[in-house]
């Protein structure tokens, strides 16, 4: 197994790669664990097993670090252009719950007649090539068994390529994958006959590896000008490809439709969406569901893009989603960043867990919602009675029935045509003869299979999905793109020990930054740009902006390059706190009782920081025998010396928050010299704390120490410990 | 080709509304296969250059080489015999191993012998 604090080194993925066979077939789902299991005191109803390595939540800290899985499998879309990169994202996505990476294809890879070879970059998305696709495979198979969770790998059978598309991702270990001849027709231009005749073969060699399969009609959702206009429609589109996956040989718990909550707020979404995903669960309850995020409407803010998320996952959680979509909130900007794709599986799994057992809690109002359920069936059916009045399919699909902007019977005009004959690959369909044999097995369709054969496959001993000694390997046919070039400069700089920042690709260099400039917003990006550049940075540009008054202010997101690489060995880390055991500090203070004077110093109320480290409730120095006196909050510096001569203690804690004008810094230097003065200052110890005190800070302004953000009680007593004992000597 | 049309859902949809819930799920799956039936019979009874190269591949050829021959295959009007079809009947009539069978074909030999072959095969009786 990969060590944990190990990198994953793609020039050991590349290794070997031609005689790599992948570690499984078929999809897996997550194995659900009973409804009211027990962790760490809290009962959960729908969660499933637990992960070995993981990355909970931000706030797990506070319940023991937990990280419960939610039951849906949890999607993340990686694709970068250069899966050598993604396969790390990939690892990050594992690590905090992700468990189906979903592959774009490069542009225009739809519209290739044939497959790609090698290691070529994408735009927007990665060529898949079965040596990519074997790579990623590789990297998936590590990063399971470090995470202790099948991942299921996804792309996408569609375009003119689509059968040998299924065969290689049948040979190379693809779980998973989005098949739709709907979808060729309609948003990629392919010939309406060759999507049909080419799909029902795609789905059977799919099928034949318990390959899940994810249909494409949410795409009329993200195309629609008004996109709650085609709820009736959806629902025929899903029922097409169903009902032909079914008949091409596909089981139904093995097709997942893919679907998308159609509107967003400002409009009163719920009354639509919650009414929508109802009549879709309830028509197709034999089915899968995956439940996508909405795109249609993400702009630029990432929090927007976070407050769709949580709603659209509301309805998935008040309905069913066996897969749970994630999108990056950055779609809106540019191709997703490495920190986006964590946060769009955060924001699945914090809202999924949150609402775990919700349905228990709530009731659907029946009588609000069955007339609309009927409705939307009702629109649907009446769809469907006219596509076969004009002919069928292909008739409608010509006379633009789909992705019209009317709330189907209403016909807005605008519906997207596709004519029979025409598109990409139009005459290529070609009638099988009497004589017609494909010597494969799983082969959809019409196949005289000549006399005395016991299977299709015999006269060649096998096909490659039985045989896999037979797959045939290309490595590499560019010689000028391919990854072996691209990966010298990660190599380069490792070997060196340089580190850049990056968001997507090795050492790319690009950072985000962001600033309020209060001006109108033609001003502020301007100066926002003038200030990158003058701060050294390179190519910047603003990727967001949020007016927060037209003139009084405007919120800016950058992204700009750092021209520069920092040497690793040069770092200098902060010194990690050397604790002492429990038990010697007990022992100690048994030994040596200790007593603290503390407080807030100046005009500081915040008390809770210092309060956590005195009380036994909260892990504080109590707990070991510390005994304290507690002097309240906003303490003047000379009641601090004044109580500890009082009390006879040995130590002072001063609590502090930074303030603008550096009075904490007097207040500090304030308390060292009075002790001074008063000729206690070697007897007694003196540190101070606070969320942004640092021991460096406190250290400069005559304190013995400082604690920062994150204390604990222990790392204050070791200390006092510690330095008790060299007062001792 | 489109039309416009406004909502007459009310006066469409008077044959379906005193369907109870079952009857209505029912209705829409019927109308779902029917629509679905006459494609599958179309995938049936074709097939295509991706179909055929699928089938290369799956017989141990690389991508390449199951594009030439598919490519060759349209060009000589013998895809619908089957591309592997193809690759096998001319190892047969050659008394070749299939490797060799496809390195000639894959570069242009043997394809008008391969026409004569076929010559009195029933042509597009799967339809």
């Amino acid at each position: 197994m990969l060590p944990v604090n190990e990198k994953l080194r793609v020039e050991e993925i590349l290794k070997d790669l031609e005689h790599y066979v992948p570690k499984r077939k078929g999809w897996t789902w997550r194995k659900k664990l009973p409804e009211g299991t027990k962790v760490d005191g809290f009962y959960y109803d729908e969660i499933s097993e637990p992960l070995k390595n993981s990355v909970g939540l931000p706030a797990s800290h506070y319940f023991d670090n937990i990280d419960p899985q939610p039951d849906p499998v949890i999607t993340s879309e990686i694709a970068s252009g250069r899966f050598e990169d993604d396969v790390r994202r990939m690892r990050m996505a594992a690590w905090h719950g992700a468990d189906h990476i979903m592959v774009i294809r490069t542009l225009g890879q739809s519209h290739i007649d044939g497959l790609i070879e090698g290691t070529p970059e994408g735009i927007g998305g990665i060529p898949i090539t079965r040596k990519q696709l074997r790579a990623t495979r590789k990297a998936l198979d590590i990063i399971e068994e470090e995470v202790g969770r099948p991942i299921n790998f996804h792309s996408y059978v569609s375009g003119v390529a689509g059968p040998e598309i299924a065969v290689l991702f049948a040979e190379e270990g693809v779980n998973g994958a989005h098949q739709d001849p709907q979808y060729n027709i309609l948003y990629r231009g392919i010939n309406p006959l060759r999507s049909f005749v080419d799909a029902a073969v795609a789905k059977k060699i799919m099928a034949s590896v318990d390959m899940l399969q994810i249909d494409g009609a949410h795409n009329a959702n993200a195309s629609a000008k008004r996109a709650w206009k085609v709820m009736p429609e959806l629902l025929v589109q899903h029922a097409i490809n169903c009902v032909f996956s079914v008949k091409a040989g596909m089981k139904k718990d093995l097709i997942s439709l893919s679907t998308v909550p159609p509107v967003v707020s400002p409009a009163p979404e719920f009354k639509l969406n919650f009414i929508y995903a109802l009549t879709v669960r309830e028509l197709f309850k034999e089915y899968r569901f995956r439940a996508q995020m909405n795109t249609r409407y993400i702009e630029s803010d990432l929090v927007d893009a976070t407050r769709i998320h949580v709603l659209d996952t509301l309805i998935s959680r008040l309905t069913k989603a066996d897969i749970q979509s994630t999108i990056t909130p950055d779609e809106g900007r540019n191709v997703p960043w490495h920190v986006n794709s964590i946060r769009g599986v955060e924001t699945a799994k914090h809202t999924l867990v949150a609402l775990d057992g919700i349905k228990d809690l709530l009731k659907v109002n029946e009588e609000v919602v069955r007339p609309s359920i009927r409705e939307l069936k009702m629109r649907a059916i009446l769809m469907m009675e006219e596509i076969l009045e004009v002919g069928g399919y292909f008739e409608a699909a010509e006379k633009g029935f789909f992705v019209d902007n009317g709330l189907y019977p209403e016909r807005n005009g605008d519906g997207i045509a596709r004519p029979k004959d025409g598109g990409i690959g139009a005459g290529t369909v070609i009638p099988r003869d009497a004589d017609y044999f494909a010597p494969v097995c799983e082969h959809f369709g019409y196949n005289r299979i000549p006399e005395g054969l016991s299977s299709p496959d015999e006269p060649i001993g096998g096909c490659t999905l039985h045989d896999r000694a037979k797959i045939k390997y290309i490595d590499e046919l560019d010689e000028s793109d391919n990854v072996n070039l691209r990966i010298t400069q990660q190599l380069e700089d490792r070997e060196k020990g340089l580190i850049s920042p990056e968001v997507e690709w090795w050492g790319d260099g690009w950072v985000q930054l962001d600033m309020t400039i209060p001006d109108d917003p033609e001003h502020s990006e301007a100066a926002a740009i003038e200030i990158a550049k003058r701060m050294g940075f390179t190519d910047a540009s603003v990727i967001s902006k949020t007016i927060l008054h037209p003139v009084e202010g405007t919120y800016l997101e950058l992204k700009a390059r750092v021209p520069f690489k920092i040497e690793r060995d040069s770092l200098q880390l902060p010194q990690k706190p050397d604790l002492l055991s429990e038990e010697e500090i007990t022992a100690f203070i048994d030994e040596h009782p200790m007593r603290v004077v503390a407080g807030t110093v100046g005009n500081d109320e915040h008390s809770v920081g210092i309060r956590e480290i005195l009380d036994i409730k909260h892990g504080g120095i109590e707990k070991f025998g510390f005994k304290y006196t507690y002097l309240g909050t906003s303490i003047p510096p000379e009641k601090f010396i004044d109580a500890a001569i009082e009390t006879g203690a040995d130590a002072i804690l001063v609590s502090t928050i930074i303030t603008h004008n550096e009075v904490h810094v007097d207040n500090m230097t304030k308390i060292a010299q009075l002790a001074v003065e008063k000729g206690v200052r070697d007897k007694v110890i003196i540190i101070s704390g606070g969320t942004q005190i640092t021991n460096d800070l406190a250290v400069s302004c005559g304190m013995d120490a400082g604690f920062g953000r994150g204390t604990k009680g222990i790392n204050v007593a070791s200390f006092l410990v510690k330095k008790k004992r060299d007062l001792l000597r | 080709m489109s039309i416009q049309r406004s909502d007459d859902f009310e006066k469409r949809s008077v044959h379906l509304k005193n369907l109870t819930d079952e009857e209505l799920d029912r209705r829409f799956w019927e109308l779902a296969d029917k629509i679905v039936e006459p494609l599958i019979d179309l995938a049936k009874a074709n097939t295509s250059p991706s179909i055929e190269r699928s089938v290369l591949l799956r017989m141990g050829l690389d991508s390449s080489q199951a594009g030439s021959i598919v490519t060759k295959a349209v060009e000589h009007g013998l895809l619908g015999k089957g591309a592997g079809n193809i690759v096998l009947t001319y190892a047969k009539m050659n008394s070749l191993t299939l490797e060799k069978a496809v390195e000639e074909l894959a570069v242009g030999k043997g394809w008008e012998a391969l026409v004569s072959n076929f010559r009195g095969g029933d042509r597009n009786a799967a339809r």
